[in-house]
């Protein structure tokens, strides 16, 4: 097997991972946004914890995609068309979701406030469904015939592993997320992030768990690293769980970016070589070496891949750098209510 | 319904849309990154102004380009998955490199600057807005370098599968055509935003008039008020308030006319790369039915692209062939002289193979649709050259300070706005429609590979349903077109509200109670 297709699965499991460590508490914190707060303030407080952070998290998603077009194009073209529907509710989600952080506060009236923060919420929690249905479903199979195209009619990969896969994102998110808010702000929010964590947070990683467990016996059994991976998520869960119930927010988020880390890593390891299983015939299945690009191309990627990746994995932790301060509802502003500049008669 | 007419369509309406915001997003952050920059050079209070209103407009626009640029990543995948298995091995690099080498920049240092006002120090804040500015430019140079490999393939060779095989990206990522189509949209996009500043500098300018804040002397000078007079407690509305208008408006009319000219220079250099690598769609754009070198400024017809009726009513002898070639009154190659030739080289009709289904045998139509070629060329050029007549007008009209009472002087600027726009819009259908009905264009000319082409009719995904494709076309419409709506009325929310709608500090009236003396308290939060 060559090397250079083998470095990009690689990089292309190291893509989504960060992008579900990252956008996965973006998600969260988008969905908590709707339940378990008191106060329009606090809602607030809880969305600029992500706020100067979750474009740029969201560039995983965008880049992940992009890498398996630039070196499996036959796994891109295959899995994005088989996926129509679900990726279309994913992509207009995504855009009700973006709209909403930026629009959301621009306008100081009730009605506006709460459409916007539903469209957060249920933008949020919708493509965290679909991505992680469609990530289960390349990872456990879809009925594709020999040219790569889907058989069966539009929801054709609408079946347990890729319900059991938007499960696992969503409740990881929800998790995640409340991890996250305990790190990022003080007083009432954090204690009830905190408290939600250590609770409740093992029990939403089950449905992950349940995935990768699934994805190492639909490929065979697992093999030595990708069972490896799978015991260092389980370890990274009780890490979390008990540094959460002892609230050290720090180590309790480690802990979860532990778990996915570990946990697609075994995903990933899992299916590895296959790209994309084709559950009517093993032979129509693709697979890291007959999906994969030109030596050229591969070779191209790798060297901006190479210069590129480390260079956005430093600009972006010093981003979290400048923005390390805990909020509290007492750091953000009144609503600015904009009127027009004009001369009222008086 | 055919599902490649319904997956065409939704890329038209989605990529038109997307177009819409990136060639503001382009320019307009460019201009408020030079007016931070003046800011932090000299301290005035009117650049302060000017970036963080500007700014809070760009931004509003900016979140709507990077929602729907979302679709377009996806939907090569989606729609087109033939297309993206026949282009995979050099299209996919671009795309990929944009997101390693320009989104993340971009939205990264976005972050920070938006929320970085007084958190960190002020050469560093705007090293953020200036790295979040030229990733979006690199953003338009990776995207334009993958559309323009569809519009002259080069930089590979045909593998032994029938696809194209990526041998050289430097050929790839220096295409004549990237970079003259790059150049030109960018120039394309600082007019947009130099109309987008002067229009909205004018009303804010006129309101003064009109309010009685300014005021002229008797040698036409503007005499700049602070608002006292009429009674004005908002602290928003005074001398710096008419410097912050003034600048932008002047300094937009500059960037307008000096963007025009880029375009005409740009615009010059693919008009000849146009005759050389797809003389059907120059013919088409002229609806030039016979071979000549007549420039028309007018002709009649039918739209369906018939040439017999096609009737040219005025034209200037010699311009095409200056167009085309750079000498004057050159022979153009006319649609009824390329259409055999292109029969000849690529056949009559579609080829039997499963790829293209029922349509496999179909009669292929070489020449574009030709009302849309021509008028979308001319459109594009006559629209152009209106805004950079219009900047050098308002340039004159300013130039004693202020704009006149006229309102209806006024509602043309506001009008302005909408005039680039429409022009890079005509420009990008053109382009695209001109190359059907290929997706990926072949080349007739030696720097061209000729053997490398696609059909579009080739392209679309074989297992999607026009069911599907008419869920998604429908959804995305009406998705965006409620974007739209709540777009522009942010816009013009905020616009109306002046600098104050972007500092809450000169909105506050002096007895109002301030309790953001606090110095945690956040500068910006959504």
């Amino acid at each position: 097997m060559d090397i250079l297709p083998v470095i990009w699965f690689v990089a292309i499991g190291v893509l989504w991972t960060g992008f579900l460590a990252l956008e996965g508490f973006d998600f969260g914190v988008g969905m908590r946004v709707l339940f378990g707060t008191k106060s329009e303030k606090e809602r607030r407080t809880m969305l600029n914890t992500i706020g100067p952070v979750w474009d740029g998290n969201e560039v995983w998603l965008i880049t992940a995609g992009a890498a398996i077009f630039a070196a499996f194009p036959d796994w891109y073209a295959s899995l994005f068309s088989a996926l129509y529907v679900p990726l279309t509710i994913t992509l207009i989600a995504l855009i009700a979701r973006a709209v909403a952080i930026e629009f959301r506060g621009k306008v100081h009236d009730a009605r506006w406030t709460r459409f916007w923060t539903w469209c957060l919420g249920l933008g949020s929690a919708v493509s965290a469904f679909c991505i992680g249905a469609a990530l289960a479903i390349t990872s456990t199979g879809l009925p594709i015939d020999a040219n790569g195209d889907r058989v069966g009619g539009p929801f054709a990969w609408l079946t347990f592993p890729a319900i059991l896969g938007g499960v696992a994102v969503v409740c990881f998110s929800i998790a995640h997320g409340s991890a996250f808010l305990a790190l990022k702000t003080d007083g009432a929010i954090r204690e009830r992030a905190g408290r939600f964590s250590g609770t409740w947070g093992p029990v939403l990683l089950l449905p992950a768990a349940a995935w990768a467990l699934w994805v190492q016996f639909a490929h065979g059994g697992g093999w030595w690293l990708s069972w490896a991976l799978v015991a260092l998520a389980v370890a990274s869960v009780v890490h979390a769980w008990f540094y959460a119930r002892r609230r050290k927010e720090g180590m309790a988020f480690a802990g979860y970016i532990g778990f996915i880390v570990f946990g697609a890593g075994s995903i990933f390891a899992g299916m590895f070589p296959q790209v994309l299983p084709s559950t009517l015939d093993d032979a129509f299945s693709l697979t890291v070496t007959n999906a994969s690009n030109s030596p050229y191309t591969l070779t191209v990627m790798t060297v901006v891949a190479a210069i590129g990746l480390p260079l956005v994995i430093a600009y972006q932790a010093w981003s979290y750098w400048v923005f390390r301060a805990r909020l509290t509802p007492g750091m953000i502003p009144e609503p600015h209510i904009v009127v027009p500049a004009i001369l009222r008669a008086k | 319904m055919d599902p490649l007419d319904i997956a065409r369509w939704q890329f038209g309406i989605t990529t038109v849309y997307h177009f819409l915001m990136v060639p503001l997003t382009l320019g307009l952050g460019m201009t408020v990154a030079i007016m931070h920059s003046m800011w932090v050079k000299t301290g005035q209070d009117r650049f302060l102004r000017a970036t963080k209103f500007w700014g809070k407009l760009y931004l509003i626009n900016f979140i709507v380009g990077v929602a729907t640029g979302l679709v377009q990543e996806f939907q090569f995948g989606m729609a087109w998955s033939e297309y993206s298995r026949f282009v995979g091995d050099v299209f996919g690099a671009p795309l990929a490199m944009e997101g390693l080498l320009a989104f993340f920049v971009e939205s990264t240092f976005l972050g920070v600057w938006i929320f970085g006002w007084g958190r960190i120090r002020k050469g560093l804040h705007l090293a953020a807005l200036w790295c979040a500015v030229i990733g979006s430019w690199i953003s338009a140079y990776f995207i334009i370098v993958a559309n323009s490999w569809m519009q002259h393939p080069v930089g590979v060779e045909m593998g032994d599968d029938g696809r194209p095989v990526m041998t050289d990206v430097w050929a790839v990522l220096t295409n004549n055509t990237a970079i003259a189509a790059y150049t030109h949209a960018i120039c394309g996009a600082l007019v947009v935003s130099g109309m987008f500043l002067l229009g909205i500098s004018w009303y804010h300018l006129w309101r003064r008039r009109h309010d009685g804040v300014d005021t002229v002397g008797a040698d036409g000078r503007v005499i700049v008020g602070d608002g006292t007079a009429q009674g004005l407690d908002k602290k928003g509305r005074d001398k710096t308030d008419h410097g912050l208008w003034i600048w932008s408006l002047r300094f937009g009319a500059i960037v307008a006319i000096l963007g025009f000219a880029g375009t005409v220079v740009t615009g010059d250099v693919q008009g000849k790369l146009m005759y050389e690598q797809q003389p059907m769609k120059m013919a088409a754009a002229e609806a030039a039915c016979h071979t000549g070198g007549s420039f028309s400024v007018l002709s009649i017809g039918d739209p369906g692209g018939d040439c017999d009726d096609v009737t040219p009513i005025i034209e200037i002898p010699g311009v095409l062939g200056f167009l085309g070639t750079g000498e004057w009154g050159a022979d153009m190659p006319g649609i009824t002289d390329l259409e055999p030739q292109y029969v000849e080289q690529y056949g009559a009709t579609l080829p039997d193979n499963p790829l293209y289904g029922e349509r496999a045998g179909q009669t292929i139509d070489y020449v574009p649709t030709m009302w849309v070629t021509y008028w979308g060329f001319r459109l594009m050029i006559g629209l152009g050259g209106i805004v950079a007549g219009a900047a050098v007008i308002a340039l004159w009209l300013t130039r004693k300070g202020t704009v006149p009472r006229s309102p209806w002087i006024m509602r043309l600027a506001i009008l302005g706005i909408t005039a680039p726009f429409a022009a890079n819009i005509a420009g990008w259908i053109f382009t695209e429609m001109g190359r059907q009905p290929f997706v990926v264009a072949p080349n007739p000319d030696p720097s061209g590979i000729d053997q490398v082409f696609m059909y579009t009719a080739a392209a679309v995904s074989p297992g999607v349903t026009a069911g599907e494709l008419l869920f998604s076309v429908i959804a995305l419409t009406l998705v965006y077109a409620v974007i739209l709506v709540f777009e522009l009325f942010l816009l013009v929310k905020y616009v109306r509200g002046g600098a104050a709608s972007a500092m809450p500090e000169l909105a506050q009236h002096d007895d109002a109670h301030d309790d953001t003396d606090r110095d945690d308290v956040l500068a910006f939060a959504y």
